[in-house]
């Protein structure tokens, strides 16, 4: 079992699985976020990651979302291991 | 028995949940587009019928929430409320759900039932959820959600009678009561808001209006109220801040509990999720090296269709419009009312239909693009690059598009939902080359820069890559002034991949190419026209006699001599000549100026202009004998006092004015059109002219100082 590390998600490498700890601030992105599915407790699995590092493609719940590093950088995780 | 009134139902769903599919279902190919002011987005309405009742289908724009922030976002709610003038409220609401993702998809119905409507759920990719060993227990989920659920598949007719059964039912049923899953202090303070500003107001816009700060729904309360609105839901919401509550952000929270609550139970999957094939799909299509290679190759066959394959097509249009004006030529009378038919009118509609084909064929190509689900990918990997200029990966495509011609371009900006985004993209878009200013670049080039081999080459590359570069820097201005705004989110869904469906894309095909042809059409033709006036009168010499009449019956060798005295007393040669002054800091004389005037309409006109100005006749733009001709014309004018007229300064300061200019009525009347404002349409041509004239002006003072 990997240890439940807490971090952000633009800092999860490609491959790796986190569950939603909680989304930062009380602004139109943190809504749209949340609006988006993005909720504490929703496992987020990052699948890939554009050219240059950013934007990065998460997938979450059944759908496949991308997201900016900034955009990311709100959402606080823990790494809860690795897609097999 | 008197016959069943119509109803009228409105299809709300999140993008990518086959909701055109539905409708196109539902109410056939036969539907037309409603525009409302100040919106930009379209919404298809169709007509059908359900045993004896007729029904009305309206198609609003696909969306996550009703959280609206524009006023294409804010479309949806008022049409719903039925609070738009003569658009009367809808009997049901039509909800879309994926099966593949029902808790997103069910967020948007959580906020939809609370606006008085009855509502049917159609379950959709029902056949995707199968593949993927997801299965949703229909009974529950009915229960569980308190309304009428219905599995379809649209693209197989599956499901669709049953649909209409219940929609049919629902229409007759109650209305679900306003009941939102949130604090009581909040719903409180919705309903007391509402009672206080006018009891007709529903309280569900009030709960709109007080849950999104800034919104579109706050501004539509307060124009119709007044500060008294703005400062009931200031106060209402300081109360519900002193509460405890983080106004901006409980919504979402709480509806997602709640739907949890609802739906526990009701869908079942595996436990390891499985490797789809989107996933597979995408581990090449998205990658760093491979995905960047395969986009590369896209774009080089969306760019060849628009520009190479297309142009058979408009050669057989241009050939065909030629034999149409000899055959109006040589069958009337010569007289201003031929001259009208052909120079105006035929020349007028010619420019238009022109670009039918690169238009056609590009939707096409994109309307596969998006409805496989590749488009996301595109503007994911591209987003990056575009974002350095304000802009997000959404852009590249319409920008790459204006290559081959801005008008296209202009109209695939619809994907960017960002409405600031949309615009910055619209205003830059005419700046790229298109193939309208070829004919310029290669007769300047070929002329004036043919030693050593490589010049007129290297030429040609600098005028596209000053499209390249000014774009993307003008798109910054304007993102850091006039557009200022919120850096836009770019949470974006990556779509599963699909294969299209024919049908609707060959229907995206037509509607795109009718519609140019209708609003564009109107208003070239009357432009053409209005130049082709300019143009032919005053069409007497000072002696009163009729310059065409003069022409007739003059010698062949002084025919050429004729027609440019006759464009030389008209009112554009007029106007030229008063203009003068104005030319001369960047290199050209009248004639020059004259010919640039007259090709404002559309760019192309330039060389037929030159050709009458320099006394070589109407030379085509495709014609290369003539265009040598002209060349030598070129090379041999003089100004009065015997210099050289086109130097290396001038001919670089005439490349580069064509090259930043928006000279084209079309594209002016695509982006009036898109953005449904003149205004901008007079910016685009405003602010490119400066442009152009100040980028002109700087290359042919500097050149003068070099020599």
């Amino acid at each position: 079992m990997v240890p439940e590390i807490p971090t952000t998600l633009d800092s999860v490498p490609l491959g790796a699985r986190c569950l939603v700890t909680a989304i930062d601030g009380i602004d139109q992105l943190a809504r749209k976020l949340l609006e988006m599915g993005i909720i504490e407790g929703e496992e987020i699995e990052v699948i890939a990651r554009a050219p240059l590092g950013d934007p990065m493609e998460i997938r979450l719940l059944d759908s496949s979302l991308s997201l900016r590093n900034v955009e990311a950088r709100r959402i606080h995780v823990t790494l809860i291991g690795t897609h097999p | 028995m008197n016959p069943p009134t119509a109803i009228r139902v409105a299809l709300l769903g999140n993008p990518n949940t086959g909701k055109t599919t539905l409708f196109n279902a539902l109410a056939g190919l036969n539907h037309r587009t409603g525009n409302y002011p100040g919106v930009t987005v379209e919404v298809k309405k169709g007509k059908g019928i359900h045993g004896v009742t007729p029904i009305e289908w309206i198609d609003l724009p696909g969306t996550y929430s009703l959280a609206a922030r524009s006023p294409d976002e804010m479309l949806a709610v008022d049409l719903i409320l039925g609070r738009i003038a003569g658009e009367p409220k809808p009997d049901v609401l039509l909800c879309l759900a994926d099966a593949t993702n029902l808790e997103r998809n069910l967020y948007l119905i959580s906020q939809a039932r609370e606006l008085g409507l009855p509502i049917v759920v159609a379950l959709t990719m029902n056949d995707l959820a199968e593949s993927q060993a997801i299965t949703v227990d229909l009974a529950r989920l009915e229960l569980g959600l308190g309304l009428p659920v219905v599995a379809i598949l649209a693209a197989r007719n599956k499901g669709i009678s049953q649909l209409k059964d219940r929609l049919l039912e629902a229409s007759k049923g109650p209305t679900p009561a306003f009941d939102p899953p949130l604090p009581a202090e909040v719903i409180n303070s919705a309903k007391n808001i509402a009672q206080d500003l006018d009891s007709e107001l529903p309280p569900a816009l009030a709960l709109r209006a007080l849950l999104d700060e800034g919104g579109s729904a706050e501004i539509e309360l307060v124009q119709q109220y007044g500060a008294k609105a703005a400062e009931m839901l200031a106060s209402h919401r300081a109360l519900l801040t002193q509460a405890g509550h983080a106004v901006a952000v409980l919504e979402p929270r709480h509806r997602y509990k709640d739907l949890r609550k609802r739906l526990a139970g009701v869908v079942t999957r595996p436990k390891e999720r499985q490797n789809t094939f989107s996933d597979r799909l995408d581990r090449w299509l998205v990658h760093p090296i491979w995905g960047v290679a395969f986009f590369l190759f896209v774009m080089l066959l969306l760019f060849q269709s628009i520009f190479f394959f297309a142009s058979p097509a408009m050669d057989v249009i241009d050939g065909g419009m030629e034999s149409l004006q000899d055959l109006a030529r040589n069958n009337l009378q010569p007289g201003p009312f031929t001259s009208l038919l052909v120079d105006g009118v035929l020349a007028g509609v010619g420019g238009v239909v022109i670009f039918l084909p690169q238009i056609i064929i590009l939707f096409g190509f994109l309307g596969i693009l998006e409805d496989c689900g590749y488009m996301a990918r595109a503007a994911f990997l591209m987003d990056r690059i575009m974002s350095r200029c304000g802009l997000s990966g959404k852009s590249f495509i319409p920008l790459l598009s204006s290559l081959a011609c801005a008008v296209p371009g202009i109209l695939s900006t619809r994907v960017i939902e960002n409405r600031r985004d949309r615009l910055a993209t619209i205003l830059v878009a005419p700046l790229m080359s298109c193939s309208a200013r070829l004919p310029v670049y290669t007769l300047f080039s070929a002329a004036f820069f043919p030693d050593p081999w490589w010049l007129a080459g290297t030429v040609m590359f600098g005028l596209y890559a000053t499209g390249f570069v000014v774009a993307p820097l003008v798109a910054l201005i304007l993102r850091g002034s006039l557009l200022k705004g919120d850096v836009p989110l770019f949470v974006l869904e990556m779509p599963t991949y699909r294969r299209p469906a024919i049908l609707p894309t060959l229907k995206r095909m037509w509607d795109a190419g009718t519609s140019f042809l209708y609003r564009a059409g109107t208003l070239i033709l009357a432009t053409m026209v209005l130049v082709w006036a300019l143009l032919y009168f005053p069409s007497a010499d000072s002696n009163g006699l009729d310059f065409p009449t003069r022409i007739a019956n003059a010698n062949p060798e002084d025919q050429q001599g004729l027609v440019l005295e006759w464009k030389e007393q008209s009112w554009l040669g007029r106007t030229g000549k008063a203009l003068e002054p104005v030319f001369i800091p960047l290199g050209w004389d009248w004639r020059i100026g004259m010919s640039v005037l007259a090709s404002f309409p559309a760019r192309e006109v330039v060389v037929a202009a030159l050709g009458v100005s320099f006394g070589e006749g109407e030379v085509a733009a495709n014609d290369e004998e003539g265009r040598n001709k002209l060349t030598q014309r070129l090379k041999a004018a003089t100004w009065p006092d015997g210099r050289p007229l086109v130097t290396t300064a001038s001919a670089l300061s005439l490349l580069v004015f064509f090259a930043l200019c928006c000279q084209c009525a079309s594209t002016l009347a695509v982006i009036a059109r898109e953005t449904r404002s003149i205004g901008w349409a007079v910016f685009t041509f405003s602010y490119m002219t400066t442009l152009a004239y100040a980028a002109a002006f700087a290359i042919y003072q500097t050149g003068r100082l070099f020599g």
